[in-house]
């Protein structure tokens, strides 16, 4: 759902504030593409299905009961899926709120359109709703904060929130107000030893409060994992709907058997025209090389070291994993300094190590690819 | 009364008078051909009358009568004849109209500002040589660089034309470059003059460089006519300004003419003094040939173009010349005068100055101070010019090793105008290969770098400047290896250590600074801070002082002009002239990161200054080195002295993973990215240091 009401300073999504919007063909338009690209990747059944945006709540309970009924017509859906209330009736079944912080002057400068109070209270109905299935998500790092503002905000969510979080650093994404106001300094800069504290700590608070950290950004207790995400990161097909969605599948009605990378056009009226016209908006096709499905493959079973994943072998039957990593010494020097662990389970990035995944990563990459064109 | 006419047919000027007088045209004797009409153009213009516009387009020109002059009353006794009426010899000038006797050769002289260029414009105004527009501004200074400036680099020169009381003269301006940096330039044009206009502001007076080019010329023994300038400034104080240079120069108040270039004041007088005072060049016509280079150019077309100036006899087309430098022989093509831009003549005589193209393919076959005589009538050669010796060497990398063939035929095409750079070719393990430049001094190498970027629009890394340093070796292996004991050190790598040497030595220079005395305690504890020491201190009038110095040259490279002025409010003025070597303890710093020696960062340093810029190099590499995995120490050293440290910490938090359908794509591509720089970054040791690391450090500080 591409539509906001307001833009949050922060961010640089592909998003719209809807003028003279009409939902009715909105609605047509997402069933109608939702029907052509689930037929052309032959997909027979879905797992779970994610409504982002935007801001996803504006869309009425009645377009989203349309576009989960579209999809259970076209695939076997899983079928263990106020106006929350409404949602659920309509087939929602996990709710992500973006509570971001409780501090109120943190939510003016983030450009959010509520108050910490508002949020707590959407927290406490949607705990009500969807039990053990409702995630918040929060920005650290923000302008002005410190640590202990931070940690103090997190004590007092982590006693009311449910079985799932995601802490999100600020990124200052050109574009922005935000941004700019850093750039001419009327806002100070967060600096970057508070923000490594920052994520420090709450991870430590998550890990004492029983959460188990399954991604760089993802916390869960109680098993409670996002199951949409979880497939993402281990590397499943996923088909994207609606303006400026992404999408990876195989589409094998054309008779293809290597993953396309799809994007689909930004803005939602052209996005809405060529749905009309040809049954879907996608703007953009790029077929995957092998190597870029190793690397993807291999990059989100780093960014979810404790995650069950699909064999190396499935992706690069001609290369095994030591033949790769086991003989570099950049990679022994990481393995010195307690960031990775390559042992039979698979090469992944200790607690340690996750923490600056990012400088690993190039390493490893550099390495995959080396390897890869000397096979 | 006077004609003149475009050069080519096409076109007739338009002669507008004041009173209403049409006036005569007739066609230029450019393209005449009858010998017939030469009497007409012999003839100087009425006295009355004065050519206040001459314009030169293209090869066209064309004058504009003027009943009375715009500067004010028309002058009784001198007057202005057209240079492009001169008689023709098979269409080309005829210069034998000019005996020795008429003909003045000399150079103004000043302080960077004083307003040297806007007296040259007007006297090639006065006398014709261009057209006077609003738009003569530094028509001598050619370059760019040197119109932005302000400053002359490359000297030109330019035949004027001049009827005093009666007779023809010809002067020969040789404009020098007014910076130090340049005083190399400052004595080949000086050579071949035999006086100077040594000009001093009104309102600034005698400033430093003022004094070093008084100095090159009253060593050379030439008249010299002392002039102050901007009489118009509401600051001016000449009578201030006389007493300096009677006190300084020995020069009577008397003798100083007070003018304003800018509104033509008193301009006229200035000529009549060059011909008053100055002598005609002590030359025979009758000797054989001996001409003397002063300067030479490349032009793509025609070769090289020799400036001479003729000590004896004569020279024409077709005469077959010698080098006595190189002893090559060359037949003459084209000879010519410089009014500024070249016009051929018939002939140049004994004590003219002008151009030669004689079929010289480099540069360097005009070897500036080189004697031209003619074949089979060999003279005594001219006594040689000292040689360029450069004082100041910089690394230049191109900013992408793409660009090398780019820069290296830039920099080619730029030297062979301007043979005192030296090029040594070099590499360095960050910047790639590149070369190590010697120059002149600071300013020479700031002109060359601008020059490259706006006249070849190339873009380079200029590492920060050094000297030549000297070791005396005292080991008879390094004494066996490099066949001799004193070796000249260019680059930190080559730098022996202290057990195989007696000494090492360092570049001088004798400085000059000029200031009013209020800033003096200021400028003397800086001096102190540069190592400098004082020989001498003089007042030069009640306000102003004079101070002179030794410094290491070393330690004026970098900041120390910026420093002054910051120190004076603007109002010293500093100038240096070399003075040789002396010993100085000199040590080679390292800079090591986690314990491995960083080559291209090793520097020669005097041991005062070691921990100042050590602690420098090791801040800025902190500053530019980004964080890794793990702590970086970064360290100077002497030996295996530590004597700065700076720590870059470990990363705690690298990562912004937030990859959610969409962001995997451009998550990956920001990684491809990143991973492609990391490839490229120099690794020493374990530590990864970005180019941009070494530029940082190794670049040139501060832009001037």
């Amino acid at each position: 759902w591409p539509y906001c009401q307001k833009r949050c300073s922060y961010c640089n999504f592909n998003k719209y504030i809807p003028r003279g919007l009409d939902e009715a063909s909105m609605r047509s338009c997402l069933t109608q593409e939702a029907r052509t690209l689930i037929q052309l990747s032959q997909v027979h059944r879905i797992s779970s299905v994610f409504f982002g945006g935007g801001t996803p709540s504006l869309a009425s309970p009645q377009t989203i009961a349309a576009v989960l009924e579209t999809i259970s017509r076209c695939a076997h859906l899983a079928a263990d899926a106020s106006r929350l209330a409404e949602f659920r009736a309509s087939g929602i079944n996990r709710l992500s709120i973006g509570i971001q912080s409780l501090d109120d002057a943190e939510l003016i400068l983030l450009g959010r359109d509520h108050t910490a109070h508002e949020a707590l209270g959407t927290l406490e109905e949607a705990k009500k709703l969807f039990p053990g299935r409702t995630s918040i998500d929060l920005i650290f790092g923000l302008p002005g904060q410190s640590v202990a503002s931070w940690t103090k905000g997190l004590e007092e969510l982590l006693q009311q929130c449910d079985d799932h979080v995601s802490l999100y650093q600020l990124t200052l994404e050109r574009g922005t107000s935000l941004f700019r106001q850093v750039q001419q300094g009327s806002v100070p800069a967060p600096k970057q030893e508070v923000v490594a504290e920052m994520y420090e700590v709450a991870r430590e608070m998550l890990r004492d409060t029983g959460y188990r950290q399954y991604e760089v950004s993802n916390f869960a207790r109680n098993g409670a994992l996002s199951a949409h995400n979880l497939s993402y990161w281990q590397g499943s097909q996923y088909i994207g709907i609606g303006p400026g969605a992404h999408g990876r599948f195989v589409p094998r009605a054309h008779g293809e058997n290597l993953r396309e990378a799809r994007i689909q056009t930004l803005e939602p009226d052209s996005w809405m025209k060529e749905v009309q016209a040809f049954g879907h908006g996608t703007r953009k096709r790029a077929a995957q090389g092998e190597l870029e499905v190793v690397s993807v493959s291999q990059y989100l079973q780093w960014v979810s070291p404790l995650l069950p994943h699909q064999h190396w072998l499935q992706f690069a039957p001609s290369l095994s994993l030591w033949d790769v990593f086991g003989t570099s010494v950049e990679v022994k020097e990481l393995e010195d300094q307690g960031l990775l662990l390559l042992d039979n389970r698979g090469l992944r990035c200790s607690w340690k190590g996750l923490a600056v995944l990012d400088s690993l990563l190039l390493t490893l990459l550099n390495q995959l690819q080396q390897s890869w064109e000397d096979r | 009364m006077l004609s003149l006419a475009p050069r080519a047919a096409g076109g007739w000027a338009r002669l507008p008078s004041a009173c209403g007088a049409a006036a005569v045209l007739r066609p230029s004797p450019w393209v005449e051909k009858s010998p017939a009409d030469h009497a007409a153009f012999t003839r100087p213009c009425s006295s009355q009358k004065k050519v206040t516009r001459v314009c030169v387009r293209n090869g066209y020109s064309f004058g504009r009568l003027d009943l009375l002059g715009r500067r004010g009353s028309p002058l009784a006794h001198a007057s202005v004849f057209c240079p492009f009426n001169l008689p023709k010899y098979k269409g080309k000038l005829d210069m034998s109209l000019f005996p020795v006797e008429n003909i003045r050769n000399f150079s103004i002289i000043a302080h960077v500002d004083h307003g040297k260029s806007t007296l040259a414009d007007r006297l090639l105004e006065i006398t014709g040589t261009i057209a006077k527009t609003d738009q003569n501004k530094q028509v001598l200074d050619k370059l760019q660089v040197e119109r932005e400036r302000g400053i002359t680099v490359k000297a030109q020169t330019a035949s004027l034309f001049y009827n005093y009381e009666g007779i023809n003269y010809l002067l020969n301006l040789i404009d020098t470059p007014g910076h130090v940096d340049f005083s190399y330039e400052v004595s080949r044009s000086l050579s071949a003059c035999q006086g100077v206009i040594l000009v001093v502001d009104a309102n600034e007076g005698i400033q430093a460089q003022t004094m070093a080019n008084f100095y090159l010329a009253f060593e050379a023994q030439l008249a010299i006519i002392p002039v102050i300038n901007k009489i118009d400034l509401k600051n001016a104080d000449p009578e201030r300004v006389e007493k300096q240079i009677e006190k300084l120069f020995d020069l009577s108040k008397e003798e100083c003419i007070r003018i304003s270039a800018k509104l033509g004041t008193n301009v006229e007088k200035v000529l009549q003094e060059v011909i008053e005072k100055v002598p005609p060049p002590s030359v025979n016509i009758d000797d054989p040939l001996k001409a003397l280079v002063f300067d030479s150019t490349f032009d793509h077309y025609r070769g090289v173009i020799a400036n001479i100036a003729l000590f004896g006899g004569e020279i024409q087309k077709g005469h077959k010349i010698v080098s006595a430098h190189t002893g090559k022989t060359y037949e003459v093509n084209e000879v010519g005068i410089l009014t500024p831009n070249e016009r051929p003549t018939h002939k140049l005589y004994a004590g003219q100055v002008g151009y030669l193209i004689a079929g010289m393919k480099e540069v360097t076959e005009a070897q500036i101070g080189d004697t031209l005589y003619l074949h089979k009538q060999p003279v005594e050669p001219l006594p040689g010019f000292k040689s360029a010796k450069p004082m100041v060497f910089a690394g230049m990398y191109p900013v992408d090793q793409s660009e090398y063939n780019n820069l290296k035929s830039a920099i080619e095409k730029l030297t062979l105008n301007d043979s005192s750079v030296t090029i040594h070719r070099d590499s360095s393990l960050a910047l790639g290969a590149g070369w190590r430049l010697g120059f002149l001094g600071l300013l020479h190498l700031e002109v060359f770098n601008q020059r490259l970027e706006q006249e070849y629009n190339a873009s380079v890394i200029l590492t920060a400047p050094t000297v030549p340093y000297k070791a005396v070796l005292s080991s008879p292996k390094l004494i066996k290896e490099h066949r001799k004991e004193e070796i000249t050190i260019i680059n930190p790598a080559e730098f022996p250590d202290k057990f195989s040497v007696s000494e090492y030595l360092e570049p001088i220079v004798l400085g000059t600074v000029i200031t009013p005395d209020e800033y003096i305690g200021k400028i003397i504890t800086l001096c102190q801070a540069r190592r400098a020491v004082q020989k001498d201190m003089v007042y030069i009038d009640e306000h102003r002082v004079m101070l002179k110095y030794i410094f290491p040259l070393n330690e004026i490279l970098v900041d120390f002009y910026d420093a002054l002025k910051s120190h004076s409010s603007g109002y010293a003025s500093f100038d240096y002239e070399d003075a040789g070597y002396q010993t100085a303890d000199l040590v080679k710093m390292d800079i090591l990161l986690n314990g491995n020696s960083v080559e291209e960062l090793g520097t020669v340093v005097h041991k005062d200054k070691a921990y100042a810029v050590g602690k420098a190099m090791c801040e800025r590499l902190k500053d530019a080195i980004p964080r890794q995995l793990f702590e970086i120490a970064i360290q100077a050293t002497l030996g295996s002295k530590v004597i700065a440290r700076e720590t870059v910490k470990a990363y705690r938090k690298n990562v912004l993973a937030k990859c959610y359908g969409g962001d995997i794509t451009r998550k990956m591509k920001l990684l491809k990215r990143q991973a492609e720089g990391k490839k490229k970054m120099r690794k020493i040791g374990n530590v990864e240091v970005p180019k941009d690391a070494f530029i940082s450090v190794l670049k040139r500080q501060s832009e001037k």
